[in-house]
C-alpha cells in the first residue's frame, strides 16, 4: 500500500509540475464543452428557400406565404428560372428550391391535381431529406386548408363523407427539441475518453522513451503496484473533469439531470478503468510516444464513430452493429444518456455495468501481463 | 556551383534520414496508411443518419379492424419494427427509459367506431426526443402514413385540390452520408499527418536532445525544417489520393471538377497545416504538450468548426466568426465545390485567396519564432 502511495506521489508531482500540460488538462475541456455544445448542432431550422413562381396566382402566393410562416423555412429570394435558382444552390445561398408550375391554380381547380418541383441540396443527406420532409408537411397543411375552404364548393352534389384522423405528437424527455440536450452527454463522454486514453497511452511509453523506466524496473515495485500508481491519477483527473463538465452543463445549458448523480460518477469511474486500461495496454507494446498517440487516435476514432454518439446505432448495417458490441464507448454513451436525460436507475443500466466490468477486468489483466519489467 | 551541389546533397541526405525514421517505424506507417482506409469505410458504411427499422411500441386501446389496419400499414412501411405491444400507458415510460423504443403510437379507445360514426378519431404519436432529429423524422414518417391511410379511406369521394410535391435531391440523389464526409475526411487526415506528425517529430528531436546536433550542423534552420517536412507532404498527398480513389470506386462519390485543381488546393492546405505544425513545435517543449496542443488547437476545431460535420449556419455568431480563422473551413468549401458541384476557380477564387493568405501568414510567424539556439 505504501509503495503505491509513493508512486502516486511521484505521478501527481510530475503532472502538477508540468506547467504546460496542466492548463490543457483543466481549461481546455471547459472550452471544448462550451464550444462543442453550440457547434455540434445538427438541428435543421431556417432552411434557405428560393421560390420560382411561374404562376403568380393567388394560390401560389398563399402557398409561398405558408412556407414563410413555417418555422423551418426562410424565404431568401425568388428566381425567374431554374438556372438562376441552381446558381444560388451552387453558391450555398439556398438549401431548397420550390418551383411552382405555370397554370398551377387553373390545373388545381380544373383537374384537382398538380405537381410542384422541389429541389434540395443533398450534399448533407440528412438536411436534404429533412428539407423535403418539412416541405411535404407544409404542403399537406396547405392542402388541408384548401380542402376545408373550397372542398364543399367544388364537389357539387353529395356531401363528402370525409374522415379525418387527428394526430397529437409529443416529444418526450426533450419537449423543446433542443439539440444540446442530446449532444452534451456525448460531449462529456468524448472528453473523458480522449483525455483518459491519450494521457494513459503516452504515459509508460514516455518513461520508456526517456529511459527512466529502467530506474523503476530495478526497484522492488511490483507490476500491479506500478500500474495502479500510474492509472489512479488519471482516474482522478478524469472524474474531476467529468464533474466540471456536469457543472458547466447544468449552469450553461440547464440540461436536466433526471437520474442520480452519484450513479453517474460511479459509472464513469468504471468506464474510465476500461479506457485507462486500453491506454495502458497500448503503452506497453509501443516504443515511442508518437506511435502510442497514433494507435490511440486510430482506435478512438473508430470507437467514437461506432458508439452512437453522433449517429444512431440501429441505422448502421448489421456488421457494423455487431462491431459496436465490442465498443466500450457505446455502453458508456447509452448509459449516460439514459441516466442523465431519462432518469434511468441502477437496474436499467445493469447490462451496461456488467459488460464494462468484464471489459475492465479483461483489458487491465492483458495490460499488466503485457508490461514486462525486462526490456 | 560546387557549394550549391554540396548543399543539395546534404539536404537530400537529410530528407533520406527523415524517410528512414518514418519507414523504420512500421506500426506508425501501417496506421498512417490504414487509417484513411478504415475511416472512409466507417464513414461510408456505418455512419449514416438514414433511418430504417426504428423500434416502436403500439398501445392499441381500440383493437378494432380500423386500428389493426392502420398498424399493419405502419409496419409495412419498412421504417419501423414492432418492439412490443403495450397494454397500458404506464408501460410507455419504462420502455423509453430502457432505450427499447424510439416511438410509441397510442390509439384511443373506440378508434374505428369513432372514425366511422363521427368521422373523427385520435392517435397520439410519442417520440423519444433525446435525439431530436431522429424524433422529428420518425414523427413525420408516421404522420405521412396516417395521412395516406386517411386518403385511402376517403378514396370514394376523390379528394379535390391535391398538390403533389416531386422532390429531387441535388448532388447526392441517394442522400448518402459519405458525400459529406469525404471532403471533411480529406481535411482531417491532411491536418493529422501534416500538422500533428510534424509538430511531434520536431519536438521529439528537442526532447531527445538531437535537435542540438542538427542545429550545430552546417545546415540552415530553414533547410532542417524543409527536410523534416518533405516526407510528410508526400505522405499526406498519397493519403488524400487514396481517399479520393476509395470515395470514387467504393462509394461512387464523383469528382465533378478538375482533379488537378483539387490536388493543387490540397497542396496549398497541406502547406498551411505544416506551417501550423512547425509553429506548435516552436512553442512546445515536450511531445506530450505538442500532442495536446495539436489535438485541442488544430484537430478539434478542424472537426467541429470546419462545417464538415456540423453546419456552420447553425452555430451562434461568435463561433461563426471563429470558424473564419480555421483554414479547414475554407478548404472544405473548396473540396465540396470541386468534387460535388464541379465548380472551377472562377467561383472558388475567394476561398483560395484566403487559404493562400493563411499559409503565408503561418509560414512567416513560424519561421520568425523558430530559434537556432535552445534555451
Amino acid at each position: 500500500m505504501r509503495t503505491i502511495g509513493f508512486i502516486l506521489y511521484k505521478e501527481f508531482r510530475q503532472i502538477f509540475r508540468n506547467k504546460a500540460i496542466l492548463p490543457i488538462i483543466f481549461v481546455a475541456p471547459v472550452i471544448q464543452l462550451v464550444i462543442l455544445a453550440y457547434a455540434a448542432n445538427f438541428e435543421v431550422k431556417n432552411l434557405k428557400l428560393v421560390v420560382i413562381d411561374n404562376d403568380h396566382s393567388s394560390f401560389s402566393q398563399r402557398l409561398i406565404g405558408k412556407f414563410e410562416g413555417s418555422a423551418y423555412f426562410r424565404l431568401v429570394g425568388t428566381a425567374d428560372s431554374e438556372a438562376e435558382a441552381s446558381g444560388m444552390i451552387e453558391e450555398d445561398r439556398a438549401d431548397i428550391i420550390m418551383e411552382i408550375p405555370k397554370g398551377f391554380e387553373e390545373n388545381l381547380m380544373r383537374e384537382n391535381v398538380d405537381h410542384i418541383q422541389l429541389i434540395a441540396n443533398a450534399i448533407d443527406g440528412v438536411k436534404g431529406g429533412l428539407a423535403a420532409a418539412y416541405s411535404g408537411q407544409v404542403i399537406r397543411d396547405f392542402n388541408r386548408e384548401m380542402i376545408e375552404t373550397y372542398g364543399p364548393v367544388l364537389i357539387s352534389g353529395a356531401p363528402m363523407a370525409q374522415v379525418s384522423i387527428s394526430m397529437d405528437e409529443q416529444y418526450w424527455f426533450n419537449p423543446k427539441m433542443d439539440y444540446k440536450t442530446f449532444m452534451v452527454p456525448g460531449i462529456l463522454a468524448l472528453l473523458v475518453t480522449m483525455i483518459g486514453s491519450f494521457l494513459s497511452s503516452m504515459n509508460i511509453v514516455r518513461e520508456k522513451e526517456m529511459g527512466t523506466i529502467e530506474q523503476i524496473n530495478v526497484t522492488p515495485i511490483k507490476k500491479y503496484q506500478f500500474v495502479i500508481g500510474k492509472q489512479l491519477p488519471f482516474l482522478v483527473i478524469a472524474l474531476f473533469e467529468f464533474g466540471i463538465g456536469l457543472i458547466v452543463a447544468k449552469i450553461l445549458y440547464n440540461i436536466p439531470f433526471l437520474g442520480s448523480i452519484p450513479l453517474m460518477f460511479v459509472f464513469t469511474a468504471l468506464y474510465m478503468t476500461v479506457i485507462l486500461g486500453l491506454g495502458l495496454f497500448i503503452s506497453t507494446f509501443t516504443e515511442t510516444q508518437q506511435q502510442a498517440m497514433f494507435i490511440a487516435w486510430f482506435f478512438m476514432v473508430i470507437f467514437i464513430f461506432l458508439s452512437g454518439m453522433f449517429t444512431a446505432i440501429e441505422n448502421m448495417p448489421a456488421w457494423a452493429q455487431t462491431l459496436t458490441y465490442f465498443n466500450p464507448v457505446r455502453y458508456f454513451i447509452e448509459a449516460i444518456r439514459m441516466v442523465m436525460l431519462k432518469g434511468a436507475g441502477l437496474h436499467d443500466i445493469a447490462r451496461q455495468i456488467w459488460i464494462l466490468v468484464g471489459y475492465a477486468i479483461l483489458i487491465n489483466t492483458l495490460a499488466v501481463w503485457n508490461y514486462r519489467k525486462t526490456v | 556551383m560546387i557549394t550549391n551541389l554540396l548543399i543539395m546533397k546534404r539536404f537530400i541526405g537529410f530528407v533520406r534520414k527523415e524517410f528512414f525514421h518514418i519507414f523504420r517505424d512500421r506500426r506508425t506507417l501501417l496506421i498512417l496508411f490504414g487509417m484513411p482506409v478504415v475511416q472512409i469505410l466507417l464513414f461510408g458504411y456505418a455512419v449514416t443518419n438514414e433511418i430504417k427499422e426504428a423500434k416502436i411500441a403500439i398501445l392499441d386501446h381500440a383493437k378494432d379492424e380500423v386500428s389493426r389496419e392502420a398498424i399493419s400499414k405502419i409496419l409495412a412501411s419498412g421504417y419501423f419494427i414492432l418492439e412490443s405491444d403495450l397494454h397500458s400507458e404506464k408501460e410507455i415510460e419504462p420502455a423509453f427509459q430502457a432505450g427499447r423504443i424510439k416511438l410509441a403510437i397510442v390509439f384511443e379507445p373506440g378508434f374505428g367506431t369513432r372514425l366511422i360514426r363521427d368521422g373523427k378519431a385520435a392517435v397520439q404519436i410519442l417520440a423519444d426526443a433525446t435525439d431530436p432529429n431522429t424524433a422529428s423524422t420518425l414523427v413525420t414518417y408516421t404522420q405521412a402514413i396516417f395521412l395516406d391511410y386517411q386518403r385511402e379511406l376517403n378514396a370514394i369521394s376523390s379528394i379535390p385540390l391535391t398538390i403533389v410535391p416531386d422532390s429531387r435531391m441535388r448532388y447526392n440523389p441517394e442522400q448518402k452520408g459519405v458525400f459529406l464526409f469525404v471532403p471533411g475526411l480529406i481535411a482531417i487526415i491532411l491536418m493529422l499527418v501534416s500538422a500533428m506528425m510534424t509538430s511531434i517529430s520536431i519536438t521529439r528531436e528537442k526532447e531527445m536532445g538531437t535537435m542540438e546536433v542538427l542545429l550545430a550542423s552546417p545546415m540552415r534552420p530553414f533547410q532542417i525544417i524543409l527536410g523534416k517536412v518533405t516526407p510528410y507532404v508526400m505522405l499526406s498527398l498519397i493519403n488524400a489520393i487514396v481517399i479520393l480513389l476509395m470515395g470514387k470506386f467504393v462509394f461512387g462519390v464523383p469528382v465533378q471538377g478538375s482533379v488537378v485543381l483539387l490536388l493543387s488546393e490540397s497542396v496549398l492546405f497541406i502547406l498551411s497545416a505544416l506551417a501550423l505544425g512547425i509553429l506548435i513545435s516552436t512553442v512546445a517543449q515536450s511531445q506530450q504538450v505538442a500532442l495536446m496542443l495539436s489535438l485541442m488547437g488544430l484537430m478539434l476545431p478542424t472537426i467541429l468548426l470546419s462545417g464538415f460535420m456540423f453546419p456552420i449556419e447553425n452555430m451562434p455568431i461568435p463561433l461563426q466568426v471563429i470558424s473564419n480563422i480555421i483554414p479547414a473551413r475554407w478548404f472544405v468549401v473548396i473540396v465540396k465545390g470541386i468534387m460535388l458541384k464541379g465548380l472551377g476557380l472562377d467561383l472558388l477564387w475567394q476561398e483560395t485567396v484566403i487559404l493562400v493568405g493563411f499559409t503565408v501568414f503561418f509560414m512567416l510567424v513560424s519561421t520568425r519564432k523558430f530559434k537556432v539556439r535552445l534555451e
